[in-house]
């Protein structure tokens, strides 16, 4: 409570540094008859980021270092928990009774006068923060007060720290990015040490339920991922042979066809599609399509599965529908029109001037989105769970249930697991290969893009 | 166009002015109460002229005089502003282009067009001058193809600066490279006329004079309209010469006998530079 008091005195603090700062500069101009290098609110950031950085650093570095520090000393002075190996459960126990979770009854005596230790460091603690944190703000408040003048370049040191503050965004975005790859390569080593590469990537027997007793049945812990990539390849190509053609065409229609009237309805109507959970697709995908695709099958003599790739992949389609047609649908507009005028006036009709003009220049454009809904596709779980099955077949049929890599990962760290058992491992190294596929598309469309792009201008 | 149907269109509102005088030529486009609205604008009013075969028409009028929306008239390219609504009547060749008959894919293929700015396809040089020719079915095979292209560049008096390297794109060409690359493109479909929306607008002074020399010896095998704000570009190119104020044709005549003798105050303050 006091620590969220102190947060919003340090605010009260820096605000009104900004005051005092943009007062003084004021005030100086005024007196010494000089203008001002920048705008008088400049001065008031100035004065406001001397005084509120210095302190706000204090406060994040404190709450992040007191606990283990003030656990360190308490634990000094418990040499029986420490003589037993017994540390940290002592120490939990002695930090439920100072919270007043558990009844200190029980406790020992050493316990106990770990936790009146406990207790007064904290306060002491929380004390010092207080005189700690206000110190760097008045002092850092003073210092800048002090070094406002008429030539001091407020506004430079401003755009400085700004600067700053922007590179410390995207460095916390790139440094996720390689955290999150790094751990996906720590895992997936460790899954290769117990578990054969070649075995993973070529074996067709997917059974990842290890064995509980010796003598249990189908229980062997086989990790050939074959049957997922072909299911997640077969899925994913279906719904982008649904997507594309429908997305594109419906791109064309609205830039270069629909009156304005249907365009300004038609776009916003389509984003919407974007926007139901894929869950809703799923139960669409369940309960309507799979049911209508095997029925039509029995209506022509074919043996169609209740849940078939077909269905999951048409749905997953129609949900990619918009990320194709949206951003298609903003490059070909951001053709020139001088393209399309040259085209008509030399008698070309408007699905030649499409075909041969318009598509070939919006290119890179378009190679974006079908990367973008492809690598939706390969991502997308929900429709598949519901819609294709979970049953890992081998097969390149889309009438049969199939099931994808996206699908088994989350099926494999859901419920009890152990953290080193090959059966949760298998998720990381289904997940890294994923990634290298997506990676793999990615570089590849970039070079398709270099190669046939048609530029204008 | 033979004598008896050049018989069967009306004189053009203006007498001609001399008897060895360009008006002499049969007439190729005859316009007559051509009248365009852009939506409640009234752009241009009630224009008549007669266009005369193989030979060189400017209009020439201060901006937003209505000079390019008429030219847009002559192939139809308002067809694709949707609030444009045109009346009256255009003949080509004794052809009503604005019979509901008549498939103006075709009419463009016959009445050609070279923009303001030059607008090469970003493709290679040789597919920009093919584009046209494939569209129509004009040639079928690869010597065909090539036929074409080499006799319309030529026709742009551009071949020899680009003979080597058909198959870079026509974007890298420079401006008046380009606008000549255009107007390759344009008569690679061998249109009857071609119209210019101000093809010089763009291009620096010496790629203005090959543009403007190249036009002098297309005369000899089209008949060529231009838009023009540069009216010294106007006498040295035209033959006839037209002249546009407030949407209105106000005066048309032998290029000659518009520069040096006015008929209309407003042309003859317009060409002494006293507005416009």
């Amino acid at each position: 409570m006091s620590l969220t008091l102190l947060f919003f005195v340090l605010l009260l603090l820096s605000a009104t540094g900004f005051y005092m700062g943009r007062a003084a500069a004021v005030g100086a101009s005024a007196t010494t008859q000089r203008p001002l290098h920048s705008l008088s609110s400049f001065y008031g950031w100035y004065v406001l980021l001397w005084c509120g950085i210095p302190a706000m650093m204090v406060y994040v570095v404190w709450i992040a270092l007191e606990g283990p520090i003030v656990e360190l000393l308490v634990a000094r002075t418990m040499p029986e928990a420490a003589a037993t190996g017994n540390m940290g459960l002592a120490l939990s126990e002695m930090r439920n009774i100072a919270a007043g979770i558990t009844p200190p009854g029980a406790a020992s005596a050493e316990t106990l006068r770990a936790v009146e230790h406990y207790k007064w460091l904290s306060t002491i603690a929380g004390a010092a923060l207080w005189v700690v944190a206000l110190a760097a703000g008045v002092m850092g408040l003073a210092f800048a007060r002090g070094r406002v003048s008429p030539e001091l370049r407020a506004r430079n040191s401003v755009e400085r720290v700004l600067e700053i503050f922007f590179l410390i965004a995207s460095v916390i975005a790139i440094l996720t990015t390689i955290g999150i790859l790094l751990s996906l390569i720590f895992e997936t080593v460790a899954f290769f040490l117990q578990v054969s590469p070649i075995e993973f990537l070529f074996s067709t027997a997917w059974s990842p339920m290890l064995a509980i007793r010796p003598d249990q049945v189908g229980a062997s812990g086989s990790f050939g991922a074959v049957p997922l990539f072909l299911g997640t390849m077969l899925i994913a190509s279906i719904a982008m042979l649904t997507a594309v053609p429908i997305g594109l065409m419906t791109a064309v229609y609205m830039t270069e066809y629909a009156p304005k009237v249907v365009r300004a309805w038609g776009k916003p109507i389509l984003e919407i599609l974007a926007g139901i959970p894929t869950v809703v697709f799923g139960f669409f995908a369940a309960l309507t399509v799979a049911p209508a695709i095997r029925d039509f099958g029995a209506l022509i003599g074919l043996e169609i599965a209740a849940q078939s790739a077909l269905a999951a992949g048409i749905v997953m389609g129609l949900m990619l529908i918009p990320f194709v047609s949206s951003l298609s649908d903003d490059v070909i507009n951001a053709v020139p029109q001088s393209m399309r005028d040259g085209s008509y006036a030399l008698g070309a009709t408007k699905s030649e001037t499409t075909m041969r003009v318009l598509l070939p220049a919006a290119l890179p454009g378009i190679m974006a989105s079908v990367i973008l809904a492809f690598s939706k596709a390969l991502g997308e779980t929900m429709i598949v769970v519901m819609a294709a099955g979970i049953a890992a077949n081998t097969t390149l049929n889309p009438l049969e249930s199939v099931t994808t890599v996206t699908v088994n990962i989350s099926a494999l760290l859901t419920g009890e697991a152990e953290f080193d058992s090959p059966k949760t491992l298998a998720a990381f190294a289904l997940g890294f290969v994923l990634f290298v596929v997506t990676l793999a598309l990615n570089l590849v469309a970039l070079k398709v893009v270099q190669r046939y792009r048609e530029q204008y201008e | 166009m033979d004598a008896k149907q050049m018989d069967a269109i009306k004189p053009a509102q203006f007498p001609a002015s001399a008897d060895a005088s360009p008006a002499k030529m049969a007439v190729k486009v005859a316009c007559r109460d051509v009248n365009v609205h852009y939506g409640t604008k009234h752009a241009l009013k009630g224009v008549g002229i007669d266009i005369r075969e193989r030979q060189v028409t400017a209009f020439i009028g201060p901006s937003g005089c209505g000079k390019s929306t008429f030219l847009r008239c002559l192939n139809r390219m308002n067809d694709t502003v949707a609030s444009a609504r045109v009346t009256g009547s255009i003949l080509l060749g004794g052809q009503d282009i604005y019979d509901p008959k008549i498939d103006v894919v075709q009419l463009r293929a016959r009445v050609g067009m070279v923009f303001q700015k030059p607008n090469p396809f970003p493709k290679s040089i040789y597919e920009n001058i093919v584009y046209g020719p494939r569209i129509h079915g004009l040639a079928s095979t690869k010597a065909e193809f090539d036929e074409i292209v080499e006799r319309s560049l030529r026709g742009a008096a551009l071949w020899d600066e680009v003979k080597d390297r058909l198959n870079e794109p026509g974007t890298g060409l420079s401006g008046g490279q380009q606008q000549r690359l255009c107007i390759a493109r344009a008569i690679a479909v061998s249109p009857e006329v071609i119209l210019m929306d101000e093809p010089c607008s763009a291009l620096d002074p010496i790629a203005t004079a090959h543009v403007e020399t190249l036009i002098d010896e297309l005369r000899e095998n089209f008949t060529i309209v231009i838009v023009t704000h540069n009216m010294q570009q106007a006498a040295r190119v035209s033959q006839r010469t037209a002249f546009f104020h407030l949407g209105t044709l106000v005066e048309e005549d032998d290029t000659a006998a518009i520069f040096t003798n006015p008929r209309d105050e407003r042309t003859q303050g317009y060409i002494t530079g006293r507005y416009g």
